[in-house]
């Protein structure tokens, strides 16, 4: 994080999990010595809505708790058309992405009254809206761990491998420990340690 | 585990707002804390309730409001601390007690804390709670910062406690609902024992000692925050525009200001003491700039204040430009947002932010028209409320008098809508569906011939409906009240209420039964499960053609309790051979009306699938398959 500010947002689909893993996210940052702000949107949202939670992270303020426009230097998205729509609005030329690549179809869509975007000009259009972009299967990932919940933490740990965020595992079972639970330590480094290794580290 | 009760002073952990707000209260050494649940407030007791035991405090799940600030009120008038939290609606209910009791005032600490949601975002209004400060003459306190929401909280009580009155804290979602570094205080060791001083009565009248008695102490609170730390002031000796921002409102500005480039040019002072108003900083700054500008949500409550102080106070001061609500500078509705600010203050000040390239600009629009799709709210797959509307729907139509839904307060307020398919026809406040409802049924006398269903939650019944229906049943009204029982207070996060048999601190608890509380009453009242929904229709019509008030419980778990405690109910399946898609004349019933999230429509073969992962197997739509193409195994 070279920048200071630096913004994240993580985006999803209610009950998707992004406002504890964002949670995690900042707890990490605050032992780390940052001061982190976390602004999230609740209530009716929950009910299938989109979700999305900034985290804002630098050593020298306390920010608010949303970002500007066009000011988000990292984007966590585990539902792709919610990438779009972030992007879309807090994006820039030099934003980095993870996108899970799984859609979570609104319920216009499955109605049949709408039609979700196509596949390839979707992530065409997300790769444009960024400098650099890395496609995740963090679902898939968090299948084959039992609990499609855990792409959260499956996409936290693609984010801290290619480099983006210095969480180590061992922060992130301190913070499951303190902030959730002890017995949830082993399932969230597992889905950590597989999602660092979805990614290359380029930095 | 709770980092709110860790006896670890000088740490710096991460809380929410709200957790903030409830360390705060701890470190103030609070023996009760009580609060009827509402976003944004609700995880203020919430996680109090979860350190009960823990700590020795009495946590309660009031059944609304007024009953809980009642017996935050018992606590304070025995000398102890006591903290009562609640929504901005909430304070409607509270309004009536509270509007005594700062006459009579109390003797321990009373800190009330009103969390508004600038644009409804969890809510049905966003009304400004600070208006009450100034209506029962008590004092204000508004947190910018999740740190400030706590050392504020903990000194409300101090002052609280010298002034002998209920301090109000004043959150908004953005602070509330937001994390931030929060520094741990210490915790106290002992908390004084309760005792009701009776020589001493504790009683609003007369009017003619009491009401003096509250400005007296509003001056004293004035007084004691005069120099508080809680009011800043960053920027220019003599600033080109001066600031008065608070809350949420005042961490944008300050972030506009540095974005703008704008430091040396313009002044931001946070307001944290906005009632009574610091008058004597006001003034200072006042002296410094010639242009004004308030940023505060939702209301120009801190602008109109200033302003009046300024009228009383404008022999001595040089004219001064206001800018805010009131000129049409700011939005006069909905919550501010960093962009709004940016712009505003941008405009004022000749200054822009750098724009990203045009061929960004376009396919970033484009992004959000055509490859975001909106997500339109609905009920969860499985939801019982979904079943519930679904049988009403059914009984009205076959029923043919043009009958109306009076709707009421919690996840089936979204009746209104395509989820509900447009049933419900009004939407206000709690427990006011029945109030309606039988005040509807009275209308007979003068020819109305449509029937009246009011519908209202578990939880929504005990907070309010209880008056509506004895007041329907003593004026004989013909009116049916549907009790949507999902065993939960759902839309806020699944707390406890008194139909519940444990408490917030998960103590086992007297369980007050729906339908024998309404039997009590004399009035007919039957009890159906909505997942059987041919008998749910058909018990509706039914009640329907009845005479006088008429109860029906329509009980079945919220599916989101379910998930957490139970496997799926069953395998759901559609028959490929049955379901013929455009051909059935049916026009898709099952996606486009019914709609369930665990039903997809696969437009590649123009037939509706299951989706296994989200179908929760309650086997509703089955029944709602004309063709019974849909499958449900027994289960």
């Amino acid at each position: 994080m070279e920048k200071d500010p630096y913004n994240i947002i993580v985006t999803g689909v209610g009950g998707q999990g992004n406002v504890v893993g964002s949670q995690l996210m900042g707890a990490v940052l605050v032992e780390l010595g940052y001061k982190v702000t976390i602004g999230e949107t609740y209530g009716a949202t929950q009910r299938g809505g989109s979700v999305m939670s900034h985290v804002r992270v630098s050593k020298a303020q306390q920010l608010g708790p949303l970002i500007p426009p066009r000011s988000a230097d990292l984007v966590i998205a585990l539902e792709p058309s919610e990438a779009a729509r972030v992007l879309g609005q807090f994006g820039n030329p030099g934003t980095v992405a993870l996108v899970n690549t799984r859609p979570v179809y609104p319920v216009d869509v499955i109605s049949g009254d709408r039609a979700y975007p196509e596949a390839d000009l979707l992530l065409e259009k997300i790769r444009f809206l960024c400098k650099q972009v890395y496609f995740v299967e963090a679902t898939k990932e968090a299948l084959e761990m039992g609990n499609p919940i855990l792409a959260n933490i499956v996409l936290i740990g693609a984010a801290a491998g290619a480099g983006l965020l210095p969480i180590s595992e061992d922060h992130l079972a301190r913070a499951v420990a303190d902030y959730m639970s002890p017995n949830l330590v082993e399932i969230n480094t597992t889905a950590f340690r597989r999602g660092m290794r979805l990614v290359p580290n380029e930095r | 585990m709770s980092l709110i009760s860790k006896n670890e002073p000088g740490r710096e952990v991460l809380l929410m707002g709200n957790e903030a707000i409830a360390r705060g209260a701890l470190e103030a050494g609070i023996s009760v804390a009580a609060a009827y649940p509402g976003n944004p407030s609700s995880e203020i007791i919430e996680s109090l309730s979860k350190v009960a035991e823990e700590l020795g405090i009495y946590v309660e799940w009031s059944i609304n409001e007024k009953v809980a600030l009642e017996v935050a009120a018992a606590g304070a008038a025995s000398g102890l601390n006591a903290i009562v939290a609640m929504k901005q609606n909430g304070m409607n209910v509270a309004s009536d007690f509270l509007l005594n009791l700062n006459l009579s005032g109390i003797r321990g600490g009373l800190v009330l804390v009103a969390c508004d949601d600038p644009s409804g975002i969890s809510s049905t209004n966003e009304q400004d709670s600070r208006v009450f400060a100034k209506l029962a003459d008590l004092p204000l306190l508004e947190p910018a910062t999740f740190h400030d929401a706590k050392d504020m909280v903990r000194e409300a009580f101090a002052l609280s406690r010298a002034i002998e009155n209920v301090v109000i804290v004043r959150s908004v979602t953005r602070i509330s609902h937001a994390r931030g570094n929060v520094v741990l205080g210490s915790l106290p060791e002992k908390r004084p024992a309760p005792h009701f001083d009776t020589s001493r009565p504790l009683a609003a009248m007369p009017v003619s000692v009491t009401h003096p008695r509250i400005h007296q102490r509003l001056k004293q609170a004035a007084e004691m925050l005069a120099d508080s730390r809680f009011n800043t002031y960053k920027g220019p000796e003599k600033p080109e525009l001066l600031i008065l921002a608070c809350g949420a409102a005042s961490l944008f500005a300050g972030e506009a200001v540095s974005l703008l480039g704008l430091e040396t040019r313009v002044g931001l002072a946070t307001i944290g003491t906005t009632w009574p108003l610091p008058e004597a900083f006001l003034l200072k700054h006042l002296r410094s700039a010639d242009r004004v500008l308030f940023l505060e949500e939702v209301d120009p409550v801190l602008e109109n204040n200033v302003k009046e102080l300024y009228a009383d106070r404008n022999m001595e001061l040089p004219r001064v430009r206001f800018l805010g609500k009131r000129s049409g500078d700011v939005p006069d509705t909905g919550e501010l947002t960093p962009g709004t600010v940016i712009r505003i203050v941008g405009e004022l000040m000749g200054a822009t932010a750098p724009d990203a390239p045009s061929d960004f600009e376009t396919a970033a629009k484009e992004a959000l028209e055509s490859f975001a799709p909106a997500r339109s709210l609905a009920f969860c797959a499985g939801c019982p409320h979904r079943a519930s509307f679904w049988a009403i729907k059914k009984a009205l139509a076959l029923d043919g008098r043009d009958g109306v839904v009076f709707g009421d307060i919690g996840c089936y307020s979204l009746a209104y809508m395509a989820t509900g398919f447009y049933q419900a026809k009004t939407l206000h406040a709690m427990g006011s569906g029945a109030g309606m409802a039988a005040g509807f049924g009275k209308l007979g006398r003068f020819g109305a011939t449509q029937p009246a269903i009011a519908v209202c939650g578990d939880s929504t019944f005990y907070h309010a409906t209880i008056p509506a229906l004895i007041n329907g049943v003593h004026h004989s009204s013909d009116f049916l009240l549907i009790l949507l029982d999902n065993s939960a207070t759902a839309m806020t996060g699944f707390q406890p209420h008194p139909g519940r048999p444990v408490d917030a601190m998960g103590h086992e608890a007297p369980q007050i039964v729906l339908e024998d509380l309404c039997r009590s009453l004399g009035v007919k009242t039957l009890v159906k499960d909505p997942f059987i929904i041919e008998e749910a229709a058909m018990t509706i019509y039914e009640l329907l053609q009845e005479k006088g008030p008429r109860c029906l419980v329509l009980r079945q778990e919220c599916a989101l309790v379910r998930a957490k405690t139970g496997p799926k109910r069953r395998p759901v399946s559609v028959d490929p051979e049955k379901c013929i898609g455009e051909d059935c004349g049916c026009n898709r019933l099952c996606t486009r009306v019914f709609r369930c999230p665990g039903l997809n429509w696969d437009v590649s073969v123009g037939k509706t699938k299951i989706d296994e992962a989200i179908c929760t197997g309650c086997g509703v739509c089955a029944d709602v398959c004309p063709r019974g193409a849909i499958v449900k195994e027994t289960a």
